[in-house]
């Protein structure tokens, strides 16, 4: 009893430190009238935690830059904004879980969250059953258009199309064949279809393809169908996921598969952060496709490199999912703004033609929930980066791909209660 | 020619890495009958041992022979991944014989312990805790048999254990102090690099093979002939198989049953350890390397038929064979010119995915006729 009591005191005086802490911290909040309360909803733990949890870091670095600024003001009222985090644990259901408790006990206006589509095509339903809002950082498949989701990622006309142009035509593998690796899941398959059918358009021709099954690295077959379809090099696109490629760029690099024997290899999935796990060496001469790379010589972006830097430490990098995650905060806090009220419908009609002046240059939504970015295709260097070889003009979103034959010739428009999700062009 | 050989070379190459990644677990689960589910974790701990040698040996003092850390991570993976097996057998294992469902549930635990372990603790005190245990666990046994059978010998093995954990800890602090890459806990995924010696191609009658695979293959002839000459030649060897074929007649003769439980795990751990080396020359090292093998490992020895070897050799050298003669659509370019719809069920499983569909469906197959795979340990007591 005495054991109990003593501890319930400490407790009770661990709590007040916390509680002085708190007032001591709310100090500079007192500037505020009042606050709110937005989720954070990516893996923690798990395969996909070391990728997911910088898309945190740049959320928190962009909420603290917003509070510092002085917060968001709706209503001649400012509101500081507090954010929950919650682990989605790299598992599909506890992110359609986690999602209902931050709308229903936590009643967040706002989710910024997940990572790989199987992610999202889990948290779907539940948003738009409650019609909340979701908001996805990442570059992804398209096929999709919900009224209850906002993509900041690029969709393929916005990455995999562009790049492959640049392959075909103006790459020194130009006029080459195609080889097709990725991981076996719904993106890679979905990007190799757009691929396959833009090929063809470009009169190019596709020699092989080949899906590693998630997890596996034994990569051997697939080398020796890459050597066997491109005997004398040749354009090879890779849509692998994570950890198989240093196991796929060790391989091909040893079984003399290089950018010097004319083989090129043009990837959708490699950013600065992968760079620096699978190591240069490997990587160099290779391409890469994205809307941000760390390496673009503008002061916004380079502001945003260096605040990133100075926030989380300066062996830190900064790609092109946290640079859509980055802007996906700030398009929110305006869309409030504009809205006058945190109140999802109305903020969901003042999203769209919001315009922001992101790292990578100026972005827009479009009526169709997505962005409209610019496109780079850069040069992997031996420094870890990329050297920017191309920009395309500002290129509108599709959320329906014109050249997937399931898609072709759909659109998507929220603006207009008769078009809707999937109406015909 | 060129192709027979760069087809043959090809599937020997993927059948080392299965038989190097299953040697280890045809030994505790052929052997023992334990089921160990952390083995792929055991073959994880094997690949963090090749990372921390070689930041170890890129310290100035060890610079001259960096080349030959590869070598050394060898041997030092075998040592760690078996005094956590032993440390395993100890604590869990030993209380689970004869209960294969509650080992499977308890190592798989374990196989969870340590992939966080290895997420949430800095490697350098990871490093450290390995030595700690490896002098807590082994100094005892080396004092003379005075002290051992003395009644303060309990005293000994404590103040040992004190002894190690100093020594752990001073070793972690001194990792992690002259290694910073150390010095941090990180769930993100690390990388190996091959000395320059192991990259690139060689060129034997005329076809180039990529040298981190020859390097592989030699690494699994090693291992497969030391641990027979083990099992067949030395004393130990053969109490090992005599309590793998009958327990209680080995136990009667006065057969250490207890210690040939620890060392047979402690070698089949240590096997797996060098596996993790292999293995960490073909990908990135990470928290979740292992579990990517435990099913192909399980389906090895299965498929061999347990508790021999030979037919763990000939399985996984199947396996290797038929994953690259279905998987690389090899068949085709034997044969140019056959029928359309044979052609075209060729190409059907000539991807990665689909071959690996196929070979399942091939064991299955296989097992519905011999259930006790290739080579079925013959006797009356086996049941037993």
């Amino acid at each position: 009893m005495r054991i109990s009591r003593r501890i319930l005191a400490g407790l009770a005086t661990a709590s007040l430190a916390v509680t002085a802490t708190s007032c001591g911290g709310g100090g500079t909040s007192g500037s505020f009238d009042d606050t709110v309360t937005v989720g954070i909803l990516h893996s923690l733990s798990g395969t996909m935690a070391i990728s997911e949890s910088t898309l945190v870091d740049t959320e928190k670095m962009a909420i603290e830059e917003i509070n510092a600024a002085g917060g968001v003001k709706v209503g001649g009222k400012s509101y500081k904004i507090e954010y929950i985090v919650e682990d989605g644990a790299s598992d599909w259901p506890t992110f359609a879980e986690k999602s209902k408790k931050l709308i229903d006990q936590d009643g967040v206006p706002v989710v910024f969250g997940g990572w790989t589509s199987a992610s999202r095509k889990a948290m779907l339903p539940v948003y738009e059953s409650k019609d909340a809002f979701l908001y996805y950082p990442i570059q992804y498949e398209a096929q999709e258009c919900s009224n209850n989701i906002f993509y900041t990622g690029a969709t393929p006309n916005q990455q995999s199309e562009p790049a492959t142009d640049f392959m075909y035509k103006r790459s020194p593998a130009a006029g080459g064949d195609f080889f097709l690796v990725g991981s076996d899941y719904v993106f890679p398959r979905t990007s190799n279809t757009i691929t396959k059918a833009q090929v063809k358009q470009l009169g190019g021709k596709v020699v092989g393809e080949d899906y590693l099954p998630l997890g596996n690295t034994e990569v051997a077959p697939i080398i020796s169908k890459i050597k066997k379809a491109l005997p004398d090099g040749g354009i090879i696109i890779n849509t692998l996921n994570g950890d198989q490629n240093v196991a796929f760029f060790k391989q091909i690099q040893d079984a003399g598969i290089t950018p010097s024997s004319g083989y090129y290899v043009m990837n959708y999935s490699i950013a600065e952060e992968e760079i620096s796990t699978i190591g240069p060496e490997f990587l160099e001469g290779h391409y890469g496709a994205w809307n941000y790379m760390m390496s673009i010589d503008t002061p916004a972006s380079k502001k945003f490199a260096a605040s990133f830097k100075k926030r989380w430490g300066a062996d830190r990098v900064v790609a092109d999912p946290q640079e859509s995650a980055y802007n996906m905060v700030y398009l929110w806090k305006q869309a409030v703004e504009d809205a006058g009220t945190f109140d999802d419908n109305a903020v969901r009609e003042a999203l769209v033609g919001q315009k922001f002046d992101a790292p990578q240059g100026p972005v827009e939504v479009m009526p169709n929930h997505h962005l409209s970015q610019t496109v780079r295709i850069g040069e992997i260097n031996a420094e870890g980066g990329f050297t920017i070889l191309e920009e395309t003009g500002v290129v509108l979103p599709q959320a329906w791909n014109q050249k997937h034959p399931s898609s072709k010739g759909f659109a998507c428009d929220w603006t207009d209660p008769s078009k809707g999700e999937k109406y015909k062009l | 020619m060129e192709l027979l050989l760069d087809s043959l070379f090809n599937g020997v190459a993927i059948g080392s890495v299965l038989l190097v990644a299953a040697l280890g677990l045809a030994i505790v689960f052929g052997l023992m009958g334990v089921i160990n589910l952390a083995h792929g974790e055991l073959m994880m701990l094997g690949a963090y041992t090749t990372y921390v040698t070689q930041l170890i040996f890129k310290l100035p003092i060890l610079k001259p022979f960096y080349n030959s850390y590869i070598i050394v991570s060898i041997f030092l993976a075998f040592i760690v991944s078996g005094v956590v097996g032993i440390l395993l057998e100890k604590t869990i294992i030993r209380k689970l014989y004869g209960s294969p469902l509650e080992t499977l549930l308890a190592t798989w635990g374990v196989s969870l312990i340590l992939q966080q372990f290895v997420r949430s603790v800095p490697l350098a005190y990871g490093a450290g805790l390995v030595i700690s245990l490896l002098i807590g666990l082994f100094l005892p046994t080396t004092f003379p048999s005075k002290i051992k059978e003395s009644i303060n010998f309990k005293y000994f093995k404590f103040s040992s254990w004190i002894f190690a954990a100093l020594t752990g800890v001073l070793t972690g602090s001194i990792i992690s102090s002259s290694v910073s890459k150390l010095s941090r806990a990180s769930a993100r995924n690390v990388d190996v690099t091959a000395p320059s010696w192991m990259r690139g191609q060689v060129e034997i009658i005329g076809t180039a093979f990529p040298k981190t695979r020859l390097m592989i293959i030699v690494i699994t002839l090693i291992s497969v002939i030391a641990i027979t000459l083990f099992l067949n030649q030395s004393a130990w060897g053969m109490r090992i198989r005599a309590v793998t074929q009958n327990r209680q007649m080995s136990d009667c003769l006065g057969i250490s049953t207890e210690k040939v439980d620890i060392i047979t795990f402690g070698i089949g751990s240590g096997l797996a350890g060098v596996a993790g080396v292999a293995v960490s020359l073909l990908g990135s090292v990470g928290p979740n390397v292992g579990g990517n093998y435990i099913v192909g490992c399980f389906m090895v020895v299965v498929l061999g038929g347990v508790g021999n070897l030979l037919g763990t050799v000939l399985a996984s050298f199947g396996i290797g064979i038929m994953t690259d003669l279905i998987g690389a659509g090899r068949l085709l370019s034997i044969w140019p010119d056959m029928p359309l719809p044979l052609s075209n069920t060729i190409n059907f499983f000539a991807t990665t995915s689909m071959a690996r569909v196929m070979i399942f469906a091939l064991i299955v197959i296989f097992l519905q006729f011999k259930p006790t795979g290739l080579f079925p340990q013959k006797g009356r007591m086996v049941e037993n």
